[in-house]
């Protein structure tokens, strides 16, 4: 796979159109590398010259800001922002609402301003301006339940661009109970993904599968390397695993046509 | 002698208001123990969202049975005071219904106050029905036990009461039942008074104007002591609300100062403070009593009015966990009216060796919040829970170095490898080959 980083950029003269920042998740957690695999196959389908930080990319310091570490989110800011900067990066795309929120929200303040966009808002951008089709494919005819994430949904007000993209799979997209600006939390947020949940009657993330498995989809597409965790544990608590798939909104796109 | 019921109306009327004055002004006294912030600018768009969310009722309609109810009794309160005007007038001069010269106008003013008290009553009764029959979820929850339950039917049993009198005192009010007209609702009760000599429902009259007035005035003052200060700082408290998007939280400035020093390789670490600076004491990191809050979020917590409707988004509270918005927010008056009684009792805050975390927010609620902004987004006139949440869990880990173990491993693979999983940054790229 052919992924050329800023450095390489740099050294060669070039300047990129955009900057997809992979994330922790997108980098080392193993369901989620897929996700990224199938964004960067999906932004080669579409002729977008990119390029990523690589061995420069840092954690954005949303989980150590929602646990409380102020010292420790903007410490990482700071860096990060350094490293961006140094590049003249303009516009970021990720595939994680948690480093869309912090890069878009809260580094402007500490110095770094950048067109900062989900990655199902730059794939609709792409499918808008001719750049990038979509087909349904294998998937078409299937019924589609979306799990809003917090941070892209309540957090920032995107609803549509995912829920656009997902309907030009020839789908039915059906909602859940608790959807949009209602979504329920996939229970990942404010750094609860990596620590055990306190006391309680069920899990967050079992609740939440079960709002899903209600709408009796064929697939949960989410948007949110975390939110996918959860919902893949949810389903296997639920040992649901061979009725319900759980798969990014890029995945649906790239694995549509065995990209 | 006719002059003396002119005179203890006025009486009765000054008093109310002097304490109503007065709880006014130990409210905004309370609310200025907080923390500046400022949130002086987009006026524009602050008045739109207070139009639309505490003057529209934008979001109370979010749940349509009980929306539609409270803007029933919204409106009637609203549209029902302006006959509280004629009633002080007639209290203060001895004149009985002073805007009857107005005729046609006049009887078209208290036919729709008369649909609406009675609107207004049939809500009232399915309110309660909801608290106390129905039993809803949202209203049984742990912190709902005792005073705030009570509180809840007590307002109900007043607007009940308020609105019967209303009625009767328009149905034994002879004069106004022979002009025939904005008698729509109480034309209807008359006949129940029928057969009573004249006397008698001059008393039965006078007795429920009586009481209708001063059981306005007794609830004004009331508000102070019950949740019910929404009908009143639902205006200012959406005015003053968050514009900025709901995932932002606010950088530290204090931090920023210590980050942009550390990270300043001019900067000498030993360096002696430069003149003046020597005397300010440290700045404490994060929230461990409601004198670290900002001024919004102490208005914020006067204005709830403990509908719950946070709390059952919440997915924490929905599965069981202690955390639940609604108490943050009650919490937090509650701190914040003990401080208050502490200086009016010795002029200025005596050390009581209590705080808002450990003595009424315990630490395992604080770590059950997910930050997912359901309950900001639930909230029907812009109360944020979240920022108390977040802001008491940077003391916790800032100046206690408390956070679960968990989170302490996360935080040191942050520091040291730039990611919360122990893996190599130089890895980072590994995928592309995989």
């Amino acid at each position: 796979m052919k992924v050329p980083t800023m450095a390489e950029m740099m050294a060669e003269g070039k300047q990129p159109e955009v900057l997809f920042w992979v994330g922790c998740a997108g980098s080392f957690d193993d369901r989620a590398k897929k996700i990224t695999k199938a964004l960067v196959k999906l932004l080669d389908k579409a002729n977008v010259e990119f390029a990523v930080l690589g061995t420069e990319e840092s954690c954005t310091g949303d989980p150590a800001k929602r646990a409380g570490n102020e010292f420790l989110f903007q410490m990482q800011a700071v860096t990060n922002i350094e490293v961006l900067n140094a590049y003249e990066i303009k516009k970021i795309v990720t595939a994680c609402p948690h480093c869309f929120n912090t890069l878009k929200n809260e580094y402007p303040s500490l110095g770094g301003s950048y067109e900062v966009m989900h990655h199902t808002q730059f794939l609709k951008s792409l499918l808008e301006e001719g750049r990038l089709s979509i087909e349904g494919g294998k998937f078409k005819g299937k019924r589609i339940t979306y799990h809003d994430p917090c941070y892209l949904g309540r957090a920032n007000g995107i609803y549509e661009a995912p829920r656009d993209l997902i309907r030009k799979l020839d789908v039915e997209l059906v909602e859940m109970r608790k959807c949009k600006k209602a979504g329920l939390c996939c229970g990942a947020g404010g750094a609860q993904m990596f620590k055990e949940p306190e006391k309680g009657d069920k899990d967050v993330n079992v609740e939440r599968t079960e709002q899903a498995l209600e709408t009796r989809a064929d697939i949960i597409a989410a948007g949110c390397p975390f939110c996918n965790t959860m919902m893949t544990d949810g389903v296997k608590s639920k040992e649901k695993e061979s009725e319900i798939a759980v798969m990014d909104v890029a995945e649906l796109i790239a694995n549509a046509e065995d990209l | 002698m006719a002059v003396i019921p002119n005179i203890i109306f006025a009486v009765i009327l000054f008093a109310a208001i002097f304490f109503f004055v007065r709880n006014v002004r130990k409210l905004i006294r309370n609310i200025r123990i907080g923390k500046d912030v400022d949130r002086s600018d987009n006026k524009p768009e602050r008045f739109r969202k207070m139009a639309r969310i505490a003057l529209g009722q934008q979001k109370m309609v979010v749940r349509p049975v009980a929306g539609i109810l409270h803007i029933i009794v919204y409106l009637g309160f609203i549209i029902i005071n302006i006959e509280v005007l004629e009633i002080i007038i007639d209290g203060l001069f001895g004149t009985h219904r002073i805007f009857s010269f107005l005729g046609g106008f006049y009887a078209v003013l208290i036919g729709s106050f008369e649909v609406l008290a009675l609107l207004v009553l049939v809500s009232v009764i399915v309110f309660w029905v909801r608290r106390n029959i129905i039993r809803l979820q949202r209203f049984r929850k742990p912190e709902m036990k005792g005073w705030p339950k009570n509180d809840g039917n007590f307002i109900l049993y007043f607007e009940m009461i308020l609105m019967v009198l209303f009625l009767v005192m328009n149905a034994t009010d002879v004069s106004f039942q022979q002009m025939q007209a904005g008698n729509v609702v109480s034309g209807l009760i008359a006949p129940l008074f029928e057969g009573l000599p004249g006397s008698t429902l001059h008393i039965i009259e006078r007795s429920a104007w009586w009481l209708h007035i001063v059981g306005i005035l007794v609830f004004l003052n009331y508000l102070y002591y019950s949740k019910h200060l929404h009908i009143l700082l639902a205006f200012p408290n959406t005015y003053f609300a968050n514009l900025n998007p709901k995932g932002r939280m606010d950088n530290l400035e204090a931090v920023t100062k210590e980050v942009k020093l550390m990270m300043d390789p001019n900067a000498d670490p030993f360096a002696a403070p430069a003149e003046g600076e020597e005397s300010a004491p440290p700045e404490k990191f994060g929230v461990s009593d409601v004198a670290d809050l900002n001024w919004v979020q102490l208005l914020n917590a006067y204005t709830c009015t403990e509908c719950g409707r946070c709390t059952s988004e919440c997915p924490a509270s929905q599965t069981g966990k202690k955390l639940s918005p609604r108490k943050i927010m009650m919490d937090t008056r509650d701190r914040l009216e003990e401080v208050g009684k502490n200086i009016d009792n010795n002029g200025t805050f005596v050390e009581d060796n209590k705080s808002l975390l450990d003595n009424y927010i315990t630490r395992e609620e604080l770590w059950a919040c997910t930050s997912c902004n359901a309950c900001v987004e639930a909230c029907p006139v812009s109360i944020d829970p979240l920022s108390i949440i977040l802001d008491m869990r940077r003391y916790l880990v800032m100046e206690q170095s408390a956070a679960p173990a968990e989170l302490n491993n996360m935080m040191t693979n942050i520091e040291n490898n730039g990611a919360p999983w122990p893996y190599n940054q130089m890895d980072r790229l590994n995928w592309k080959n995989e």
